[in-house]
């Protein structure tokens, strides 16, 4: 099993997401500079990680999503490798239009910094499958612009086709339907709001983070 | 040339920012302040044949970076 992570100028949560892919999978976890045109062979999972990318300037992933490195993610997720955002990840894809939708303000203007419950809208998916039916877990959400917003057409075409995967239980920033990660058309490329990497063991109050890694790689 | 790119959230699109600028205009006197709407001016100079040419440039641009329509729409001036 192998897995990459994405080092963006900025990022500051890489080497979490290493550790936590490591500790609850086993694989060998490359780093791979955002720069750089090519991405190691092989590869089973790539992950787009949390931070400030280019100092969210101009707009959170703006400039993070034109990247060269994101040409190559980009055509490895085309041939169906498994592509997770976490956070500042998760508005790398919306920018890139792996995704639909984007990250606005939060509603209430504040930077949410704490757990939360999720609901496990789709269970079916190749990122939920550990989770084994389980309809609650809990990770940690740090972001200031993470309000999910799409138009209605959109959110209604990802309910109805089952790509809405975590919603919030108890909605921190003010997203649209409660949406907290959704994945593409295909099923292979997610997105999420709260840190799966901030959750893999129960030392950090939950261990719900590590089904995420483990489910994305068994199904590579 | 000189050009000035405006970017603003779409209409629809909460704009949380403008409106807690507008909550703070009505609490230093001016209640009868309305829509506020906070956004972006992004300038710079670029050589080019004309203005048509200019603008079509920055279009460009603005397509690909300066702004993310699925959320704002932009402005373009050139001089």
């Amino acid at each position: 099993m192998k897995a990459a992570v994405i080092v963006f100028p900025g990022s500051n949560c890489d080497r979490d997401c290493k550790v936590a892919i490591e500790r609850s999978t086993g694989a060998k976890v490359d780093m791979v500079w955002h720069g750089d045109t090519a991405l190691p062979s092989g590869l089973d999972l790539i992950v787009l990680p949390g931070g400030f990318s280019y100092g969210d300037y101009l707009r959170c992933a703006a400039m993070a999503s034109l990247s060269p490195v994101m040409a190559e993610v980009r055509a490895a997720a085309e041939r169906g490798v498994a592509t997770v955002g976490i956070c500042n990840g998760f508005q790398v894809l919306t920018e890139a239009k792996m995704l639909p939708g984007a990250l606005l303000r939060n509603e209430k203007l504040k930077y949410v910094c704490k757990p939360v419950g999720l609901e496990v809208t789709n269970a079916q998916t190749r990122f939920t499958a550990a989770y084994n039916g389980r309809r609650e877990v809990e990770m940690t959400v740090g972001n200031g612009e993470g309000n999910f917003f799409a138009d209605e057409e959109t959110l209604d075409r990802l309910e109805g086709e089952g790509q809405v995967v975590f919603r919030y239980l108890d909605n921190p920033n003010g997203s649209s339907r409660a949406i907290a990660g959704i994945v593409n058309g295909k099923g292979n490329v997610l997105g999420l709001m709260p840190h799966p990497d901030r959750a893999f063991e129960e030392e950090l109050g939950s261990a719900d983070g590590a089904l995420l890694f483990q489910s994305a790689l068994a199904s590579a | 040339m000189r050009a000035k790119v405006h970017v603003f959230l779409k209409p629809g699109v909460l704009d949380v920012q403008g409106k807690a600028v507008e909550n703070a205009l009505h609490g230093l006197g001016w209640p009868q302040v309305e829509g506020v709407r906070v956004g972006k001016t992004i300038e710079f100079d670029l050589k080019a044949e004309n203005a048509e040419q200019a603008e079509a440039e920055v279009k460009q641009m603005c397509e690909k970076l300066l702004a993310n329509t699925v959320i704002e729409s932009y402005r373009v001036e050139v001089a």
